[in-house]
């Protein structure tokens, strides 16, 4: 099924460079080359999508590179944006055993990416797909939200010949890989790319559709075999202080969603100094983006220390040699209009009554997004954060037949967790008909 | 500072490093830059009657990465006049006087050997070098290889030689023949000065898997060609050692293979080699690695505080015995630094698939197959502790030796990839020294 999914040109994203370009024949020859074959490998012990990491840089250096990827798409069917998005510093190349040795470890994400990429080429240019789906079986499933879990989930089945349809409310499938990934990671025409070549598979996507609006749950439970919802988290949240709901008070994933998607969307001139609230790593990731795109001050505010910054510590690394400031225990308390028509954000110091006032043009808000699924389906049975409960292996939510995956059950991960909970659900559902996957590797098929 | 200078025969050289015949030889100009860089000789790229050659003609085996591991070619001798050899042979000693200039030579008839031998001589050159040794093209035409192989052929040809020749002469051995003792002694016994190997490997190098034309291609084929470079040496190394330890063969060897550092010469020199020549490190990375070459050997030679080369030649070559004459009751198991261990478990599977199932990660059913630990179909829990450490926040085991079942190969401290980690150390035996010979004397098995 052919999709087009349009993009106009005019988007900031286009303004931002690669920073982990894809590599050369030779320096993947080098890098792979490198790789030791360790068995027992601790770096597939930290990939969430367990992907035999050797075993495809392997086939790298054997030049076998369509088996490289299909290696990979076996266990993530992503592989070729998880391999830009991960933050593979923390995952698999942090656990390479080189670390160990004081030696660079293994550059685990450029080398998927040289093999997805390269293979991609390959199946035009031999005109051979990858995969051979299977026969169609008589098996049907519904898909809210496409994002990485459905997305993950609903290829994992159309390969094995279940008909499997997403439903999307907004206009352009992907999730946050479309909408929120920094741009000079992943950009929205490549994450749409790869939902194209899933759709070559199999997959099929709806998009402008919404449940409660278009559809209801029990609708889609009582005509299908299964459902997965994928719906991700909803709008930013904002702390509740006075003055949020001044101008330019942004919410940091609607900035990002901006930047990547939108038409003409230009930072005005006059933003000299955005002040960023929060400490994840959407607070990191739109202070680079906005330090990137030339403002010449950018402060996270941050109400507690460094040191317990649920942010990457690389990340803040790479955001600092932007310019980018971290502020550490100030507690943001009101926003305030200034004469010269600029915000100040009023905060104190944690333990202290010490209060401050920053000053900026922009204040960004990226202390987390909304838990909705409660509010869409109100029977799901939900942690006291809001996430949705599901079995640890089948990800079956408390209503049969449901099955839930990404950032809905795990209040916001990466994109790769999602990935593995789509595949995962993908698995108990064909288990429970009966079928064995031939085009995917079960988890933990080592035990 | 080492006195690096070598007589080989009469041929003074200011160090033992020689060009091999081949392409970095072609040509007077070429010698002279090489001397220019520091080489202590050159062996002439073989001189005969002129031929014409085929492209292409060189392939190589590349190693994970790393470019031209082994090296093979199908040129033949000289395509140029002799004439013109013959005068830059003489251009090169009339500037080089302190520098050996060897002619390497090949050529049919006894009375083409007599002129080309006078020819040479006659344009300085220092000694000569019979080609018995190219496997490929020349030896369809019955010189080369197809002497090196004939013992009778090259000992009657060597005589020749000898009966002309005013200079030394050194024969080069090919190395495609059973016993490279045979063709060593037949070489003393034509009465010649020295020896010279390996030639080449007669090889082919691999396939073009799309063309389905093995390397390297001439159209549409291809033919054998001679191997060389870095993974021909111990092939190389073993033939030096025989030679040096055969009895008969009282002439000094210079030695040829794949050798490309101070080290891969230091082990020629140690095994018997009175000097070395050089080719295809040369081909690779032009005259300049000689400067290493020498100052590397050099501050070798300091530290291990011998005042010149003739002190390292030959000093290994004692140390090379028969297998029956072998210390059985010797023996060496390894000991992993948990502390340096990373973790990747090559040791581990290493030894289990390719070892003997002495390594173990954690505790385990253990089934050795080897000598009197052999279990058969009974295995036996394996006690030791399984520790683990943590690389980031990943637990990996590190893998420990069960010592009564380990047989002491060495193949885990091969694989280990960090420096040091494993280490082979002796096992202490009180049972004294006994060799599979000495137990055959005692009537033993």
């Amino acid at each position: 099924m052919k999709m087009n999914y349009q993009l106009t040109e005019n988007r900031l994203e286009t303004k931002f460079h690669d920073v982990k370009p894809l590599y050369s024949v030779s320096e993947a020859e080098i890098e792979a080359n490198r790789c030791l074959f360790c068995f027992e490998p601790p770096c597939i012990k930290a990939c969430p999508t367990e992907i035999d990491i050797p075993g495809f840089i392997r086939k790298i250096a054997s030049g076998n590179i369509r088996g490289s990827a299909e290696t990979i798409f076996r266990s993530n069917i992503l592989g070729t944006s998880t391999s830009r998005v991960c933050p593979v510093e923390e995952s698999c190349s942090g656990a390479c055993v080189y670390n160990d040795l004081d030696n660079k470890p293994i550059q685990i994400g450029r080398l998927q990416r040289f093999a997805t990429h390269k293979a991609m080429e390959l199946e035009i240019k031999t005109d051979r797909p990858l995969f051979l789906p299977s026969e169609a079986v008589d098996k049907k499933v519904a898909l809210i939200g496409a994002g990485p879990a459905s997305l993950s989930c609903a290829a994992y089945l159309a390969l094995e010949g279940v008909q499997s349809i997403i439903y999307e409310k907004n206009n352009l499938p992907g999730g946050l890989n479309t909408t929120g990934v920094a741009p000079y990671k992943l950009m929205a025409e490549d994450a749409l790319d790869e939902v194209q070549w899933l759709s070559k598979y199999g997959v099929q996507i709806q998009t402008g559709i919404e449940i409660g609006q278009d559809f209801t749950l029990s609708q889609l439970l009582d005509e299908n075999d299964a459902v997965f919802l994928g719906i991700g988290l909803g709008q930013d949240t904002f702390p509740g202080i006075k003055g949020e709901d001044l101008d330019n008070v942004w919410g940091a994933t609607e900035l990002i969603k901006k930047i990547k998607n939108d038409s003409n969307f230009e930072l005005p001139i006059e933003v000299k100094k955005v002040v960023i609230i929060g400490g994840g790593n959407t607070a990191i990731d739109i202070s680079r983006e906005l330090a990137i795109l030339g403002v010449s001050e950018v402060d996270i505010v941050y109400r507690r220390t460094e040191n317990v910054m649920p942010g990457y510590k690389h990340e803040l690394i790479h955001a600092r040699e932007y310019g980018v400031r971290l502020l550490e225990s100030y507690i943001p308390k009101e926003i305030l209009k200034g004469s010269d028509g600029r915000l100040q954000l009023l905060t104190q110091k944690t333990n202290s009554s010490t209060e401050s006032i920053h000053n900026a043009d922009w204040i960004v808000m990226a202390i987390g997004q909304l838990k909705f699924a409660g509010e869409i389906i109100p029977e799901l049975d939900l942690d006291d954060s809001g996430c949705v409960i599901v079995d640890e292996t089948t990800k079956e939510t408390s209503i049969q037949n449901l099955f839930a995956g990404g950032d809905c059950i795990n209040g916001g991960k990466e994109v790769v967790n999602a990935v593995a909970d789509g595949r995962d659900a993908a698995h108990a559902m064909l288990k429970n008909w009966g079928i064995y996957p031939v085009n995917s590797n079960l988890k933990n098929r080592e035990q | 500072m080492a006195d690096l200078s070598t007589n080989f025969s009469g041929i003074k050289s200011p160090n033992p490093f020689w060009l091999a015949s081949g392409p970095p030889t072609n040509c007077g100009e070429q010698v002279m830059r090489a001397f220019d860089a520091g080489w202590g000789g050159a062996v002439w790229k073989t001189l005969g009657e002129p031929i014409v050659n085929v492209s292409s003609r060189l392939a190589a085996v590349d190693y994970k990465g790393q470019k031209m591991t082994g090296l093979n070619n199908i040129e033949l001798i000289t395509d140029r006049p002799l004439e013109s050899n013959f005068k830059e042979i003489y251009e090169v000693k009339k500037r080089y006087s302190d520098h050996a200039v060897v002619a390497s030579l090949m050529v049919e008839s006894k009375e083409e050997w007599k002129e080309i031998i006078q020819r040479a001589e006659d344009a300085g050159a220092d000694g000569l070098e019979l080609n018995f040794g190219c496997p490929h093209g020349m030896c369809e035409r019955g010189m080369g290889s197809s002497v090196g192989q004939e013992p009778k052929v090259l000992e009657l040809i060597t005589s020749w030689v000898m009966e002309y020749a005013q200079t030394p002469v050194l024969v080069k051995l090919t190395p495609n023949t059973g016993d490279i003792v045979v063709p060593g002694i037949a070489a003393v016994n034509g009465g010649a000065n020295g020896i010279s190997l390996i030639n080449t490997v007669k090889s082919i190098i691999g396939v073009n898997l799309d063309t389905l034309v093995p390397l390297p291609g001439v159209g549409g084929q291809s033919t054998n060609g001679g191997y060389c470079g870095p993974a021909v040496k111990p092939i190389a190394l073993y033939m030096l050692s025989a030679l040096a330890r055969e009895p008969k063969i009282n002439i000094p060897i210079s030695g040829i293979g794949g050798i490309s550092t101070w080290q891969d010469a230091a082990e020629f020199l140690a095994l018997g080699a009175t000097n070395v020549q050089v080719c295809t490190a040369v081909m690779h990375y032009g005259y300049r690695i000689v400067e290493d070459l020498n100052d590397g050997l050099n501050n070798y030679l300091d530290d291990k505080g011998m005042v010149s080369v003739s002190e390292l030649i030959g000093k290994a070559a004692d140390n090379v015995t028969d297998w029956g004459d072998l210390d059985l009751n010797y023996g060496v198991v390894p000991k992993i630094n948990e502390d340096t261990c990373i973790g990747c478990q090559l040791c581990y599977i290493a030894c289990l698939d390719g070892g003997h199932q002495c390594i173990h990660t954690r505790q385990s059913l253990c089934w050795a197959h080897h000598g009197e630990s052999d279990h058969g179909v009974n295995p036996r829990i394996e006690p030791g502790p399984a520790e683990t450490h943590n690389i980031g926040t990943t637990p990996v085991h590190v893998p420990f030796v069960d010592e009564d079942e380990c047989i002491g190969c060495n193949l885990c401290s091969l694989i280990c990839p960090v420096p040091g980690c494993i280490t082979m150390e002796e096992i202490p035996h009180a049972k004294g020294r006994e060799s599979w010979n000495e137990r055959i004397a005692k009537g033993l098995r």
